[in-house]
């Protein structure tokens, strides 16, 4: 009986599972890193800032992705409220991305513009103030730590190795936004660094 | 798509299905030194676990091959090999552009209907009472965030049904409104009066609008409500400026609050109230029925 080949050789056997098991991530996987659809920014579509880097770190650190998508489908039912559907080239400068998988509170992959500052700034503080109904937590805090930024231009750094390695036309920080990475941050409050990165989500395609 | 990853896909998908039905095959054939169905193969592991020569269960056999059937079925229909699009030239996009072509060709000649025909009319419900329901449904999807389930709004966000507004309250002003936008600006005045003239200046304020203060103390601030200019926006008579979206500070409305604490911020910090504009997401035809929707809760 041939398979008992299989069975009594552990590396024959660990060969032929690797063999079956990558098939399904050469074929799905593999050329989408040759294609533009995904390797290539949609226009208008730019690296994030300093600031607005520093804040989608914020938005990681608190979970957001836990109850708001960034992924809008291309369904009329999420188009009429939320705006064009979500394209492959928005997500070039987003590692790792936030498209998330669950909607406790509404997608937030066109939030950009939607509303201003200011309601921002009270619904952080207090999503009540703004939306009785919420269900939102509070973040008191965001306003009252501020950044250092010491580690900004780490991030930065990080950033270029990503993003040069899967995006070959993407814009990569230079060593002066580097230079001036810690300076431009510095003092500003989490709050503020949050709501200017959910202020340019999905501002490149509109309807 | 290259060709290259096209046909990487390909002969990586037809061969992989190819393979499983090898190895069906293969498995299934009957060997010369096979022992007979049912009985022991002559393999023994750890001394005395042996293995049964038993063929495969028939309903997971078959559900092998309808998997098999199924997957070349799929690929022939859709896109998935590669740059091939499918015999139906299916695509998300496709489906998508084709559910909004149903959705314009039903509800676009009701939106369309109802652009032609003016607030008053709509907001008097009746026979377009359809338009006020359609209206109230995007007011909760678009609106409610800032002003409210209830449209009452809240601080910093007016309150809709009440008959006072910011920017006018003809139909004409709030479809504008909500076409445009917004961007009202009360500039800060830190650094320019502070201590006792601005305590004055508070009571002058909070005077204005029939609140019991020390007349004294507001008496005393009527001249600095001219020379610090917000006579420019609020008027001689405080009663404000629709064109600039300048609040009446005569009538006991208040967007940001009529405590003296608020009142303060309100002047040494400004305030920058926002309404954004919908024109490219909503459009007119949309706007013109939350208008009318709008309208009609505090037209009575």
């Amino acid at each position: 009986m041939s398979h008992e080949i299989v069975e009594k050789n552990t590396g024959i056997m660990a060969l032929l599972i690797v063999l079956v098991v990558s098939v399904g991530g050469l074929v799905e996987i593999v050329p989408l890193f040759a294609l533009t659809e995904t390797t290539e920014p949609v226009e208008g579509v730019e690296k994030y800032s300093a600031l607005r880097l520093e804040g989608r770190d914020i938005y990681v650190r608190e979970g957001c992705y836990g109850c708001h998508s960034q992924m809008i489908r291309p369904f009329r039912a999420e188009t009429e409220r939320y705006g064009h559907y979500s394209v492959a080239g928005e997500f070039v400068y987003d590692h790792p991305f936030q498209w998330g998988s669950k909607r406790t509170g509404p997608d937030l992959a066109r939030v950009g513009g939607r509303y201003s500052d200011d309601w921002h700034e009270a619904h952080l503080y207090n999503p009540r103030d703004v939306v009785p109904e919420s269900n939102m937590p509070s973040f008191p805090w965001l306003f009252d730590n501020k950044l250092d930024g010491a580690d900004t231009a780490a991030k930065m750094k990080a950033m270029n190795v990503v993003v040069g390695a899967t995006c070959p036309k993407c814009d990569l920080y230079s060593d002066e936004d580097l230079a001036n990475a810690q300076k431009t941050v510095e003092g500003k409050s989490e709050a503020e660094a949050l709501i200017a990165y959910l202020q340019g989500l999905g501002t490149a395609l509109k309807r | 798509m290259s060709t290259f990853w096209s046909g990487w896909i390909i002969v990586l998908t037809v061969g992989n299905i190819l393979a499983c039905v090898w190895l069906v095959w293969w498995t299934m054939k009957k060997r010369k030194d096979e022992s007979a169905s049912g009985d022991v193969t002559g393999h023994t592991w750890d001394g005395d676990l042996q293995e049964y020569n038993n063929p495969l269960p028939r309903w997971w056999l078959w559900l092998f091959y309808i998997t098999l059937v199924f997957g070349v079925i799929y690929l022939a229909l859709y896109p998935g090999l590669g740059t091939f699009a499918g015999i139906t030239n299916w695509t998300s996009g496709g489906q998508y552009e084709g559910e909004m072509q149903v959705a314009a060709e039903t509800y676009d000649p009701i939106f369309e209907k109802y652009a032609a025909i003016n607030i008053e009319e709509l907001a008097k419900g009746g026979e377009h009472a359809e338009a006020l329901e359609m209206g109230k449904r995007m007011y909760l999807s678009y609106c409610s965030q800032c002003h409210g389930s209830s449209a009452t709004g809240a601080v910093g966000y007016p309150n809709l049904t009440d008959g006072d507004w910011l920017w006018g309250g003809e139909p004409a002003r709030i479809k504008e409104s909500i076409v445009q936008g917004r961007n009202a600006v009360m500039p800060p005045h830190a650094g320019r009066i502070e201590g006792e003239k601005l305590d004055n200046l508070v009571a002058y304020v909070q005077s204005m609008s029939g609140m019991s203060v020390d007349t004294a103390s507001a008496e005393a601030g009527k001249a600095d409500y001219t020379a610090l200019g917000c006579i420019g926006c609020h008027g001689v008579d405080g009663t404000g400026n629709t064109m600039l979206g300048a609040p009446n500070l005569t009538d006991d409305i208040w967007l940001y609050g009529n405590s003296a604490g608020v009142i303060k911020q309100t002047i040494l910090e400004g305030r920058n109230g926002q309404m954004p504009s919908q024109q490219e997401f909503l459009g007119e035809d949309k706007s013109h029925i939350i208008a009318a929707y709008i309208y009609s809760l505090s037209a009575k």
